[in-house]
């Protein structure tokens, strides 16, 4: 199905099933253990062998030899292949660093061995007894350093807004300096990790040269194509199979070592092989959010317009690696005539920087919805009406085009009065509340909704039961139950009468999960598929086409009215379609608002911070289902928590590595963190992005929540930090001395 | 983790002899903290000795009007004792205020004790660390060092003592009972039981080989107020950036002890004397001689800080 015309009324907007707060069909599987994970597959894997990666000890250099006598000779060990004697794997379109190092090293903890025995202890105390003599060489790994001499680059990637190195409209440098209210400043966002729940874990079997991974990831068809590629074997070789993911934020959006090595290891043993990431591993093996250091301008007119706005960010990353690309918002947010954005990436010998959960945004709008804060106070101004005063419908670099559908302003004045934002101080340092002093910050929230073309294979049987194949995957978000309900609505069953079956590559190829594009998309292409289902059955009852109606698990067309099961018979009826999308999306930017609310308190004498409340009400389409809409926000927001106020991959400046490199010292936020949460969805829909006239809200939850608390922590204390995480070690000599 | 036998024991006395007996044997109790350091092969034992089945797991008053707490007794269930509670409430939040419920309930009084620190360096065996294998170097010097030591640490080691319930021990001024393989028991002082480490970072406790602990006495209450605070970065289920335990008296007179700036709990005797003149000058005291890194200078002022702020407590509560 072509969507390239703005949706009309269709069977989705009778709201009987979609719109609806269902529960997840997974969750009682996720909540009683029994889900199968990929580590897990003893259902349909008998007899793995365990194996167990080791990583490199240094960031850079040659690995010169490899001593392997002791732990070949270990008990249970069945095979181990190292980076010297290997088979040299080729590398993944989406890999910047190979899965398999050596002899040269590119980063620290780079594969380079896999030991393979009888049991995971086995495997493990082996590869212990792995003696590697290395030799170092120097590398790069201080960003502040390496910042200097970093050269422009535009965004090459196919996610994320995207953006050319420089970005001009305007004259920014005059408007700037003829500005009468000017801020410039730099804010710098550290390495973070995803930590999901679930280590990156694959299963690998061969039958004959066929190769099926059971493994843990957020896109089937890209990781397919990667593994046949790091493989070198055919696509049509390879299967993956991915029905539940234990969290993945992006770092599951890739191969990495786990499937690579359990593929390697299972081909040496001539059995399958399973290979999880060791938790220690994770952080320097995989991919992070890469740091940033961001410089951005504001100037306005003395009424608050913003005459001029600059946004300028360096990140950094491995040979061939990408920016994180955290000027996007910039470009779109705000009004102003005068507008510069531009990306710096310096070189780095750390691990492999990537995507995670809003990548670009997630940091770009801690910096820029800090500076807003910053503007509006030196104008005098609430934060809401300067934000207000810059709205647009149109997009600041091209007038003319407009938004599909735009509200950040309702959710800002809605949010304000939720919140009670009227009880704010606007002078900072003035509530107190024992030994805590209070404050109340707010941010707008955004991040662009992406179209991407999904398909899904619907079948009904004799009995009715209407079956959804796709590889679109859930990792925890609630595609299976969406789905479900897409379904549900269109073929006018009840939910219980959908079966949803996800994550294989042997289903129709999904949009997958990644910025927050996966629920729209994928339920576009299952709206597709049983639209056609619906033509194919009422074509076949001979029912006139334009009088069909699915109701309650019967179609009928005026007197005539059969139920679907007998309507298709023992044959039972399937058929396939997807979604594919026109210029929809260049004719008009689609994009998802919120506004972010915040109240922290700091205590006075030791500085920690401790939120209170957060709310956020969001403008993101039709929302599909509110209880998982929810839970994606309050879970986007609790990480957007962590980014503020704890989470930093420490740089081992000397030796090139994360050094707290588990999760008992990369802090993310628990359960005392974080206070009561308010979400609101404003009740819209948008009919430019399809035909579910729906947008992504998996990661607006995350972007501009951490600017939100920074400004709250401000309006508390009267202190502004710049450098995330807001740690007390970096402001506890400003605070007022306690007696 | 490297292969080991494992036994079970049902006496303290066998449990020190089994020890004893097996070269590179370790008592295991809850093995919160020595499985994970064995998964990682930062611990090697040949041999454990299971040291739950021992009994040693009673809270008993003592004849001195003190309170006797088995090495076995499961920090929760410490924690939440109504004696603990009501006389040595210090004692109850510190335990309160580590790690999380599950693992309180199999953490033993004896294994907090032992517990090793949480140096990330130290827990990966990539990196040079004296405290893991002596002599190869300190790699937190000159790189991450925020969570470690600012007083007591040396050239070769800048760790820190993570235990929070070994802080109120020692503000309260507990005794740690041990039985040596031959039978021989012995009280050590609080005081001296954790060790500074010098040149030598890897002996972190006046232990000798095979001795085991079988119960940790307090003295009689003390009175006045407790008070445990512990600042982290996170609300809970963190270790302590500094964290003080305080027992103050209503004149204002009491003790200090500090965790998190130091290789054990970090207590000046001396400086308890300036209490009444407030926190700078008692924090001025016990931190003379600090030598915090470049990453951890703020727990200098954290510290004076956070003693205003129990001082503070006391006197709102008074
Ligand atoms: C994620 C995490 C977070 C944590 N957070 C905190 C925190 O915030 N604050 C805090 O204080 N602690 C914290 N801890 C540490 C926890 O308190 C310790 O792991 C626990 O107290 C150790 O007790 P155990 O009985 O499990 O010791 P074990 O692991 O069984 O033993 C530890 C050591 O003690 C020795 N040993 C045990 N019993 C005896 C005995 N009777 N005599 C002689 N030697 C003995 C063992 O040989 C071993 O060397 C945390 C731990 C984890 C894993
Ligand atoms: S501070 Fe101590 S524990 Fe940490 S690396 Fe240095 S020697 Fe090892």
């Amino acid at each position: 199905m072509k969507f390239d015309t703005p949706a009309g009324t269709n069977p989705i907007d009778q709201m009987k099933v979609v719109g609806k707060p269902v529960d997840r069909i997974d969750g009682k599987l996720k909540t009683t253990g029994t889900a199968p994970y990929a580590y897990e597959r003893h259902d349909v894997v008998k007899n793995a062998a365990y194996g167990y990666i080791v990583g490199s000890a240094i960031a850079k250099g040659r690995i010169n030899s490899m001593n392997v006598v002791d732990a070949k000779s270990a008990p249970g060990v069945l095979a181990v292949i190292t980076a010297l004697d290997g088979p040299k794997l080729g590398k993944g379109n989406s890999n910047t660093a190979n899965l398999f190092g050596g002899p040269d090293v590119e980063h620290y903890h780079q594969a380079i061995a896999l030991v393979v025995a009888e049991t995971f202890e086995q495997a493990r105390a082996a590869a212990h007894l792995i003696r590697v003599d290395y030799t170092r060489t120097d590398g790069k790994y201080d960003l502040a350093v390496q910042a200097k001499s970093a050269p422009l680059k535009g965004d090459g990637s196919d996610e994320g807004s995207g953006a050319p190195p420089v970005h001009r409209v305007g004259d920014f440098e005059a408007a700037f300096a003829a500005a009468p209210v000017q801020i410039d400043q730099t804010y710098t966002t550290p390495d973070e990790t995803h930590a999901m729940m679930e280590p990156h874990a694959t299963i690998a079997r061969w039958d004959g040269d066929k190769l099926t991974l059971w493994t843990s990831n957020q896109m089937i068809d890209w990781s397919r194509r990667d593994v046949a590629k790091i493989l070198g074997i055919p696509k049509d070789n390879v299967r993956l199979v991915s029905p539940y993911i234990g969290g993945g934020f992006g770092g599951k959006l890739f191969v990495r070592a786990d499937a690579a090595l359990a593929a390697v290891g299972a081909k040496a043993v001539g059995r399958p092989v399973k290979v999880t990431l060791q938790r220690a591993l994770i952080m320097n093996n995989t991919t992070h959010r890469p740091a940033t250091i961001q410089r951005v301008r504001i100037g306005t007119d003395r009424s608050g317009k913003i005459t001029a706005i600059a946004h300028e960010s360096t990140s950094g990353n491995l040979p061939n690696g990408d920016l994180e690309t955290a000027v996007s918002q910039t470009r779109l947010l705000y009004a102003g005539a005068n507008r510069l954005v531009s990306m710096r990436l310096a070189l780095l010998d750390l691990p492999e920087g990537n995507a995670m959960r809003a990548p670009g945004e997630a940091p770009g709008m801690m910096a820029l919805e800090v500076a807003m804060d910053e503007a509006a106070e030196k104008l005098g101004m609430d934060p809401i009406e300067f934000r207000v005063r810059n709205d647009t419908q149109e997009d600041p670099e091209k007038p003319g085009r407009r938004f599909s559908h735009r509200n950040l302003t309702e959710c800002l004045r809605r949010g304000a009065d939720m919140f009670g934002w009227d009880k704010r101080m606007a002078k900072p340092g003035q509530r107190r509340d024992g030994r805590w002093l209070v404050g109340m910050g707010m941010a707008a929230g955004f991040r662009n909704n992406i179209v991407t073309k999904s398909a899904a294979r619907v079948s009904i049987d004799a009995k009715g039961v209407v079956t959804v194949r796709t590889d679109m995957t859930d990792i925890g978000t609630g595609s299976y139950t969406i789905i479900a309900q897409t379904a549900a609505e269109v073929m006018g069953v009840p939910l219980e009468q959908v079966v949803v079956l996800l994550g294989d590559s042997d289903f129709p190829v999904a949009a997958g999960s990644g910025g927050q594009w996966g629920a729209n998309n994928s339920t576009a292409g299952v709206y597709a598929a049983c639209m056609k289902l619906r033509a194919a059955i009422v074509q076949k009852l001979g029912y006139d086409q334009a009088r069909a109606e699915f109701t309650n698990g019967t179609v009928r067309a005026g007197n005539r009215s059969v139920s679907l099961g007998e309507a298709v018979g023992q044959a039972g009826l399937t058929v396939e379609d997807g979604i594919e999308y026109g210029d929809l999306d260049k004719q008009y930017q689609q994009s998802t608002f919120a506004g972010h609310f915040v109240e922290a308190g700091v205590d006075a004498a030791t500085g920690e911070v401790r939120l209170r409340r957060m709310l956020a009400v969001c403008s993101a389409g039709r929302i599909l289902n509110p209880k998982s809409a929810r839970s994606q926000v309050i879970g986007a927001m609790t990480m957007g928590a962590g980014a503020a106020l704890m989470e930093e991959a420490v740089v081992d400046k000397r030796f090139g590595f994360f050094v707290n490199h588990d999760l008992a010292s990369y802090e993310v936020p628990v359960h005392a963190d974080i206070p009561h949460q308010d979400v609101i969805f404003l009740d819209e829909t948008d009919d430019k992005s399809s035909p579910m006239k729906a947008k992504g809200v998996g990661e607006l939850g995350i972007c501009g929540v951490g600017a939100a608390i920074a400004n709250a922590i401000y309006n508390a204390t009267g202190v502004r930090v710049r450098e995330y995480p807001i740690t007390l070690d970096k402001y506890l000599d400003r605070l007022p001395q306690v007696v | 983790m490297k292969p080991f036998s494992y036994e079970r024991v049902t006496s303290p006395a066998e449990a020190a002899a089994a020890v004893a007996r097996t070269p590179g044997a370790r008592f295991i109790a809850g093995g919160t903290n020595l499985l994970d350091l064995m998964k990682l092969e930062i611990e090697t034992p040949a041999h454990l000795v299971d040291v739950n089945g021992i009994g040693l797991d009673r809270i008993e008053p003592t004849p001195e009007g003190g309170l006797r707490i088995g090495a076995l007794v499961r920090n929760t269930d410490l924690a939440a004792d109504a004696t603990v509670r009501r006389d040595y409430g210090v004692l109850s939040r510190a335990l309160l205020a580590g790690a999380s419920g599950q693992l309180r309930n199999k953490a033993t009084t004896a294994g907090n004790l032992l517990q090793r620190t949480r140096c990330p360096y130290f827990y990966d065996t990539n990196q040079p660390c004296n405290k893991r294998k002596p002599g190869s170097g300190c790699s937190a010097i000159g790189g991450y060092s925020r969570p470690l030591a600012i007083i007591g640490s040396s050239d070769a080691c800048i760790a820190t003592n993570p235990s929070d319930m070994a802080v109120a021990l020692r503000a309260l001024d507990a005794t740690v009972e041990t039985v040596q393989a031959d039978g021989t028991t012995r009280t050590i002082a609080i005081a001296d039981f954790h060790v500074l480490p010098g040149k030598t970072p890897h002996i972190e406790t006046a232990l000798k080989a095979g001795e085991l602990i079988t119960a940790v006495t307090l003295p009689k209450p003390l009175g006045g107020t407790h008070i445990y605070h512990k600042v982290r970065d996170r609300a809970s289920y963190a270790f302590a950036i500094v964290s003080v335990a305080g027992v103050i008296q209503p004149a204002g007179q009491g003790r200090i002890a500090l965790g998190g700036v130091a290789p054990r709990p970090w207590r000046v005797e001396a400086a308890e004397g300036d209490l009444p003149k407030g926190a700078k000058a008692v924090s001025a005291r016990l931190l003379a001689g600090a030598k915090p890194t470049a990453d951890n200078a703020f727990k200098v002022s954290l510290v004076e800080r956070t003693i205003g702020a129990v001082l503070a407590e006391v006197k709102g509560k008074a």
